[in-house]
């Protein structure tokens, strides 16, 4: 197996646009567990971690560019504020150590219906820049899961960033998991409501192949919420988001769960969720 | 090459009682301890394994050119390579060390390879094509028993069916009836170190093996079995141990190691990773538990009736000796006038069960304690005051006939943990981390209900129904560089519980000099019996307390007859023989020399005897002990997630020798317990494993396992050296089924299996 190790992003691009077939690690938190448990044998590995801009975050027309390479421990500690939604699924993922390697290009990357990065990134209404020798484009983040564990880059291009705007409103996230720290998702919710446009923001994971947010649920809500007013919110409305989120979702049965319960636990989260946000804007007017 | 040294300890004081640092300790914590992982030669070669995809299946034919063919590989070997008998197994030989002819589970070993590089071998080991013919399976315990069940083994489907009856028959009725049944899972050792040795060949046709173990003498017997060896020629080395809690009573690599050395002439190193550790060894019966009480109005038991089927899985292991404990303390602590209990171990095509921690006791205490809270509920009276009511006591028989001949403090540990403070009732906003779901921010308290359950166990100590049970020490004392050294070797089993500091412990105490080398654990000893049973500290520690007051008498009357005195009076101390007016007599080094005294004993504990096969009475134990456990949950009744806020615990230990390894024992027990309620299982799905790694087989974090409050009494059993009782299991007994317990009382649900999932909670299965 070879081992590439560009130095910078350009020569990062030329070796994925020569070698298609590399697989590229950054924290290596899959990547050595899919080689451990012999699940690939790729033909070459291609280290992102030489390549200094790819581990940088800064804010550009008023959106957070998330260089792929920025771990899970530095957005907690330095985004906390700026990113909430991210920075409460960060707070979940893993132990200490895997949060310090761990990245959220990487999570993108491995594209699991179970990253917990993708329901946070999915409310917030994310966009993923890629590029490849060929150029750069944007992809919406709801775009970007393909199918389980797939997405949409080409085999010559990589993740260059993840830009996010800066949120208006509250954002939540939450994760079922069976113990009560260092577990995959059984099922996730991001929310996050944006006052300045009246919309609403989803994010579901690990309850359908891919990440994907709750359409019917978002449009519902950002009708039914007194967004200048702030009255109360109606238990009722509260109820029916739950389960126009739970409607959205097609999960399966799986040793980590069955399909009813992440249907179940997903109504609860998302009404919760819900009640905290709204909760924090009547708060912060 | 890097295999263990003798170990040499820098603590040179700590004697009973005291709490000295173990040699290991810091070792372990700075990731400078050689495990059996680690052993390393530069010559040596590695091994792996092909085991069977399927629970049953007959073996057509097994094809090994391609792998052999494989550059790099030195040698493939299958069941027609075992030069000896090829079987082996703890109570029956019925396993193949390779697979002859059938497959009886999956992850069975059907062929090895050796090769210059661990990814060779495995590699190589994949392209060894066998061709099965796919058998029909049993997978279920309750349904081996049907007559009309495939068979697992031409004789049948039971491993040992047990029988107690006590005080005549049932009585049809009884004031108040209580019944239920119960399912407990698979749970899993999840030891740390996995599976792994090293093994050389020796110059004279022999083989040395390094390897982490519990009972390196009963690994030998069978090695020598399978290989046609006698014991002088299989000689084992105990190598660092992660961890083990049952699950390395039975073989793994062993004899696969030492073939493979053998065949190549090199030496041969195996290491299972992660996945392969859970098919590697035996895990905890599940069991299938349906239980009656009958009481007085009051709450008074009358009779205790028991069906418990544990499958043992395609090997019998210790299923035996499981049904056994199961059987015979199957209705808990409690006093029965009459008893009608049948026990059952049964072969399935799933994974192999065997030992671990609580041993049949495990089970039977989610089933016997939860029916105990249920009489305390159709009663009325709280389930502190039923369980004293109907509590053993010193003085009594429990179901077996059997007289509880020392202390029993069933009501007293249960009013400790009683009388102990609760946590408080939660205020204002709360940490995510002390709530159910934790960081991942489910609950801000919206759901949250808290239940408090209580349970108690006893669970007999050392081996049981007339085993012959004991262990071997040498003590040597000598003088080494002026200062008196006692070398102490035992091949009793250091797998992380402290042992070594428990030898020197005694040494110290029992000779009065400072500094104990505690020799490598090896078969150039007799056997030390096995690590496990709660046994060491009392039936190792009682060996080398005798071969030491073995040593003592031989050094005294050498300074009486030195000194012309009478031995009477003489004792040891600091490294000199002092008279009983407090006068050096001599010195040890002055009165020994160059010269070394050493003794050796085989030391007994007090004999146990089988149990009636149709009455299931006798003396089957050698002594119990007894803990009780109270837990504090916090449920999010909603989503079915739990945050254990308390558990905390008293019990007896006869006498605490290291009051430091005591915790230890208590506190890691108590969070198996706890483990096996809440999370732990092997989900096994006709014969398949699917959950063999850590990703699902979920084990509690720190952040699952609340700080613990623990009363430790010690109540001296005459009948044990020092009074000590066995520690290492009880908390693993009662931890689990107390939060059940609470578990139950938060909810208001039956919630009769464990682990209890947040679907059983939430009514989504
Ligand atoms: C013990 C443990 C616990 C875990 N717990 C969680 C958890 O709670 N929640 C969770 O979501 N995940 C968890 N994971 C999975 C993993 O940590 C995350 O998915 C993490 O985000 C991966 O990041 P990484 O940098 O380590 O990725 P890597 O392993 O380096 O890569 C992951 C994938 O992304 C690709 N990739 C990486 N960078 C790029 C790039 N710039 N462009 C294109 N492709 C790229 C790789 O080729 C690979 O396919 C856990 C893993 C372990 C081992």
């Amino acid at each position: 197996m070879d081992f590439l190790q560009p130095r910078s992003w350009a020569e990062a691009l030329e070796a994925k646009a020569a070698h298609p077939g590399a697989v590229p690690i950054a924290g290596g938190t899959d990547v050595m567990v899919e080689l451990n448990f012999d699940k690939h044998r790729p033909e070459a590995l291609l280290d992102l971690n030489r390549v200094d801009d790819l581990a940088q975050w800064w804010t550009e027309d008023g959106r957070v560019r998330l260089g792929a390479g920025v771990s899970y421990s530095r957005v907690i500690d330095e985004l906390g504020d700026t990113l909430p939604g991210l920075a409460m699924a960060s707070r979940t993922v893993g132990s200490p150590q895997i949060r310090n390697r761990g990245t959220v290009g990487g999570n993108l990357g491995a594209a699991s219906p179970a990253g917990d990065a993708h329901p946070a990134l999915l409310a917030a209404e994310a966009s993923v820049e890629v590029a490849s020798t060929r150029g750069t484009r944007s992809i919406p983040i709801a775009e970007f899961y393909t199918g389980v564990k797939r997405n949409a880059l080409e085999p010559d291009e990589l993740v260059a960033a993840i830009w996010v705007t800066p949120p208006s409103g509250p954002q939540q996230f939450s994760k079922i998991g069976t113990r009560n720290a260092m577990v995959i998702s059984v099922a996730a919710f991001g929310l996050a409501l944006h006052p300045d446009r009246r919309t609403v923001g989803t994010g579901i994971g690990s309850a359908a192949p891919t990440p994907r947010r709750a359409p019917d649920a978002e449009s519902f809500l950002a009708g039914e919420l007194d967004w200048d007013g702030r009255r109360e919110l109606a238990d009722s409305v509260a109820r029916e988001f739950g389960e126009r989120v739970r409607a959205a979702a097609s999960p399966i049965d799986d040793v980590r769960g069955t399909a009813a319960y992440r249907l179940h636990s997903l109504s609860v989260m998302a009404r919760r969720a819900l009640a905290w946000a709204w909760h924090d804007y009547q708060r912060a007017a | 090459m890097s295999t263990p040294a003798t170990q040499t300890d820098t603590a040179t004081t700590g004697r009973i009682g005291d709490s000295p640092l173990r040699p290991d300790g810091v070792q372990k914590v700075t990731g400078e301890f050689a495990y059996s992982s680690d052993l390393w030669l530069d010559d040596m070669i590695w091994g792996a394994t092909l085991r069977s995809p399927h629970p049953h299946a007959r073996i057509r034919s097994i094809d090994i050119g391609a792998a052999m063919a494989t550059a790099g590989v030195h040698t493939v070997l299958t069941a027609d390579d075992v030069p000896g008998r090829n079987r082996v197994g703890l109570e029956h030989d019925d396993q193949p060390a390779l697979a002859d002819g059938i497959v009886r589970y999956q992850g069975e070993p059907v062929a090895i390879v050796a090769a210059d590089h661990p990814e060779v071998a495995r590699q190589a080991a994949k392209k060894i094509v066998v061709d099965y013919e796919v058998l029909p399976a049993v997978t279920e315990g309750r349904a081996a028993l049907d007559p009309t069940a495939p068979l697992v083994h031409p004789d049948g489907n039971l491993v040992r069916h047990l029988r107690i009856r006590k005080g005549g028959t049932v009585p049809d009725s009884a004031p108040v009836v209580v019944s239920l049944d119960f399912e407990v899972g698979m749970q899993d050792q999840a030891f740390l170190g996995p599976e792994s040795g090293l093994a050389v060949p020796a110059e004279d046709g022999g083989v040395e093996l390094y390897v982490a173990t519990q009972w390196l003498h009963v690994d030998q017997r069978q090695i020598c079995q399978a290989l046609a060896l006698p014991p002088e020629k299989v000689r084992l080395t105990l190598a660092g141990v992660g961890g083990a809690f049952g699950g390395r009573e039975d073989l793994s690599m062993h004899v696969h190691a030492c073939l493979l050395a053998m065949h190549t002439n090199r030496p041969v190193k195996m290491v299972y990773n992660r996945e392969e550790s859970f098919f590697g060894h035996v895990h905890r019966h599940p069991a299938s538990m349906r239980y009656e009480f009958g009481a007085d109005e009051d709450g008074r038991l009358r009779y205790g009736k028991a069906e418990i089927v544990f499958d043992g899985g395609a090997y019998a292991s210790s299923t035996g000796a499981v049904v056994g404990n199961g059987g015979t303390m199957g209705l808990g602590p409690y006093r029965f006038p009459v008893v009608h209990v049948d026990c059952f171990g049964v072969y399935t095509n799933n994974p192999p069960c065997g030992a671990m921690r609580g041993f049949g006791c495990v089970q039977a205490a989610f089933a016997h304690e939860a029916l105990m809270d249920e009489l305390a509920d159709r009663v009325g009276v709280d389930r502190i005051a039923i369980r004293q009511l109907n509590g053993m006591r010193e003085g009594d028989e429990n179901i077996t006939g059997q007289l509880i001949d020392s202390a029993a403090p069933v009501g007293e540990l249960l009013q400790i943990v009683n009388d102990l403070p609760l946590p408080p009732a939660p205020t204002g906003t709360r940490d995510l981390r002390d709530l159910p779901g934790g960081v991942a921010n489910t609950t801000h308290g919206e759901g949250v209900v808290r239940g408090v359950g209580y349970a108690v166990t006893y669970k007999n100590v050392g081996f049981s129904e007339g085993f012959d049970d004991y262990s071997t020490a040498r003590v040597r004392l000598e003088i080494t560089a002026g200062e008196p050294v006692v070398t102490v070797h035992t091949a009793a089993a250091e797998v992380g519980q402290g042992l070594i500091t428990v030898e020197q412990q005694i040494c110290r105490t029992e000779l009065g000099v400072e500094r104990v080398v505690v020799h490598a654990k090896d078969t150039q000893v007799g056997s030390g019996g096995s690590t496990s049973a709660s046994r060491q500290t009392y039936v190792t520690g009682g060996a080398v307390k005798a071969a030491c007051e073995a040593v003592r008498t031989a050094i005294l009357e050498r300074a009486a007859a030195a000194a012309r005195t009478p031995v009477a009076g003489l004792r040891l101390d600091g490294g000199k023989i002092v008279s009983s007016s407090g006068e050096v007599v001599a010195a040890l080094a002055d009165l020994l020399g160059a010269e070394a005294i050493e003794e050796t004993v085989e030391w007994r504990h007090r004999p146990t005897s089988r149990i009636d096969p149709e009455t299931g009475q006798g003396d089957a134990h050698v002594q119990y002990a007894f803990s009780a456990h109270r837990a504090v949950v916090d449920v999010d009744i909603e989503l079915g997630l739990v945050k254990v806020v308390a558990l905390d615990t008293a019990q007896d230990v006869g006498k605490a020798i290291n009051p430091a390894a005591v915790m230890g024992q208590i506190q890691g027990g108590s969070a198996q317990g706890m483990g096996l309620a809440l999370m732990e299982e092997i989900i096994v799905q006709d014969g398949i494993i699917r959950n063999p790694s850590f990703t699902d087989y979920l084990i509690p974090t720190i952040l699952d396992m609340p700080p613990m409050k623990i009363e430790v009494l010690e109540y001296a059993d005459p009948h044990a050296p020092y009074g000590v009782r066995g520690v290492g299991e009880p908390p693993t007994i009662s931890s689990g089924p107390a939060v059940a317990a609470a578990i139950r009382q938060a909810t208001g649900l039956a919630l009769r299996r464990v682990p209890v999932r947040p679907e059983h909670i939430t009514g989504t299965l």
